[in-house]
């Protein structure tokens, strides 16, 4: 057969012929994409200074030093300080949901201000409001010292974040499950427990999960408030072994062990939506 | 009417559902205008009529999940209408039958139909079990006992909706277009089961697109349109007589 070009599209449409076809076009489009990131790891790898890298972010001497506290005391705080905030922000966002689905109006009017008040607030003036202005104001101490305070602190701005999570969660489960419910006999109050908040829960396992992650790096925040080194969570004790021995290393081993905790859950996350969003 | 009036008070029975002078609106829009409906005890009642026609309101008035806007109905002689009057206890008399079968997605077929025995009626496990048990037996549903409800076919969630109703043993059932949400060759097995039901006796109120079913099974068909009842009969004469203009028009449309 004679290789014959066919009369291009644009040739048909009285448009000038290019000089590269389209298949060309992308393929050098795709090159000069990777000839670009090329450019950058050959520059990087030139000037970077290994040696300086090496030493001062992934020391292994500094790193041995910062175990095995680093697991046992930093990380174990980290995670008891985001399961208790977990605790007090789940079980006071449920009642501010229940509130916000009140027909009682000032009850809807209530958590409608505290919502708005603790999500408009950054969350470490929270912190630092509630571990020092109220023992000052009110010469109350919260218990447990710094950390009741500041786990209290994280739970209460927690609460705001997943009281609307749970109410969309309840608003999501169809009208028809509170009418079968009621049509039974069972009281409102037993329709919600029984019935509606179970299913409402199901629902949001994957933005409550997200709400966890969120939590466990805010427990950083709680630096403001200082710690005995007992309570220091895993924030707190690698900037400290940081500063003292002048090197970053307990810092990136710090960040590794939050990655350890929030990766496993990102991906949960991940794969619960996944199996919701095929369920539907 | 032939009855009633005629009749000595002492002897009439209590109807199971009484309705009177019913009005229900939903803001400005008045959908149900002064019904006066009634189920005596063991009747069967069909309630057909054009889609908007205030049929589904009126039965969920019945049990009281609309609240009605001014009128009175009696259950048994008691008024669920009334502001003290203990809804959640006449529910648990009432079954109740949706459209969309309204199923507990979080449980499985056995725990649907035990769940509101245990809570409402405070039956112990192995007693409400036993209930479950015999009306999935009756309903044909006993194998499906462990699935859950996104498992089953429409036919087979509202033949389990059905059995969770009757679990409750109560004095009446209510059905709202128990199949209207079926795929046609569905349809016959709620029916079915529907028709053994009426054959046992039970007080039902349906509300039905079904005109073989209401000639076949009901004693009685009420006509509703525009949020009034035009006409009432037994079924074949008001299927096949109609008298007012209205039943004729829309009986000529869906027969």
């Amino acid at each position: 057969m004679v290789d014959q070009p066919a009369m291009s599209s644009r040739e048909a449409a009285g448009l000038p012929a290019r000089r590269l076809s389209p298949s060309q076009r992308t393929r050098l489009f795709r090159g000069s994409l990777y000839a670009v990131l090329g450019l950058f790891v050959a520059g990087f790898l030139v000037v970077a200074d290994f040696a300086a890298i090496q030493q001062n972010f992934l020391n292994p001497q500094i790193a041995a030093q910062t175990m095995p506290e680093l697991v046992t005391r930093a990380m174990r705080n980290t995670v008891t300080y985001t399961l208790i905030a977990f605790a007090i922000g789940l079980l006071l966002g449920l009642l501010l949901a229940l509130m916000k689905l009140s027909p009682v109006g000032p009850y809807r009017w209530l958590s409608n201000i505290y919502i708005e008040f603790f999500r408009g607030l950054p969350a470490i003036l929270t912190i630092f409001l509630v571990g020092f202005g109220v023992p000052i104001a009110f010469g109350f101490r919260i218990p447990f010292g710094t950390p009741g305070a500041g786990t209290l602190a994280l739970g209460l701005v927690a609460a705001a974040y997943m009281a609307e999570t749970i109410r969309a969660g309840i608003q999501a489960v169809p009208k028809g499950q509170v009418e079968a419910a009621r049509s039974l006999g069972m009281s409102q109050g037993r329709a919600m427990v029984s019935i509606v908040l179970p299913q409402a829960f199901r629902i949001i396992v994957p933005p409550l999960t997200n709400e966890v992650v969120l939590l466990i790096k805010d427990t950083s925040l709680l630096f403001i408030i200082g710690f005995q080194p007992v309570n220091k969570e895993l924030f707190v004790y690698g900037r400290d072994i940081s500063t003292d021995v002048f090197n970053a290393t307990p810092l990136i081993a710090a960040g590794l062990a939050y990655l350890a905790i929030t990766f496993p859950l990102t991906r949960l996350v991940a794969v619960l939506e996944r199996r919701q969003s095929r369920s539907r | 009417m032939s009855n009633g009036a005629a009749m000595d008070e002492q002897t009439t029975p209590v109807a199971a559902i009484d309705v009177q002078k019913l009005h229900k609106s939903f803001g400005d829009l008045e959908v149900l205008k002064g019904i006066d409906f009634h189920v005596a005890s063991g009747e069967v009642v069909c309630v057909i009529g054009p889609s908007g026609s205030g049929k589904s309101t009126l039965l969920r008035c019945v049990n009281r999940l609309e609240e009605v806007t001014a009128g009175r109905i009696m259950i048994e002689g008691e008024d669920i209408t009334d502001a003290d009057a203990d809804v959640d206890l006449i529910r648990a008399r009432i079954g109740m039958v949706f459209q969309q079968f309204n199923l507990f997605g979080h449980l499985t077929v056995m725990d649907n139909l035990i769940i509101a025995q245990r809570r409402v009626l405070k039956r112990t496990k192995k007693e409400a079990v036993e209930v479950a048990r015999r009306n999935l037996e009756k309903v044909g549903m006993i194998d499906k006992v462990d699935a859950y409800p996104a498992h089953l076919s429409g036919g087979q969630s509202q033949r389990v909706a059905m059995a969770r109703a009757l679990s409750m043993d109560p004095d009446m059932m209510l059905f709202d277009e128990p199949t209207s949400a079926l795929d046609p060759e569905l349809v016959g097995e709620v029916l079915q089961v529907m028709r053994t039901l009426a054959d046992e006796g039970m007080t039902m109120m349906v509300v039905t697109h079904e005109m073989g079913f209401a000639r076949e099974v009901a004693d009685r068909v009420v006509f509703m349109d525009d949020g009034v009842v035009v006409e009432e009969n037994n079924p074949l004469e008001l299927i096949n007589n109609p008298q007012h203009e209205r039943t004729q028009a829309f009986l000529s449309q869906v027969l």
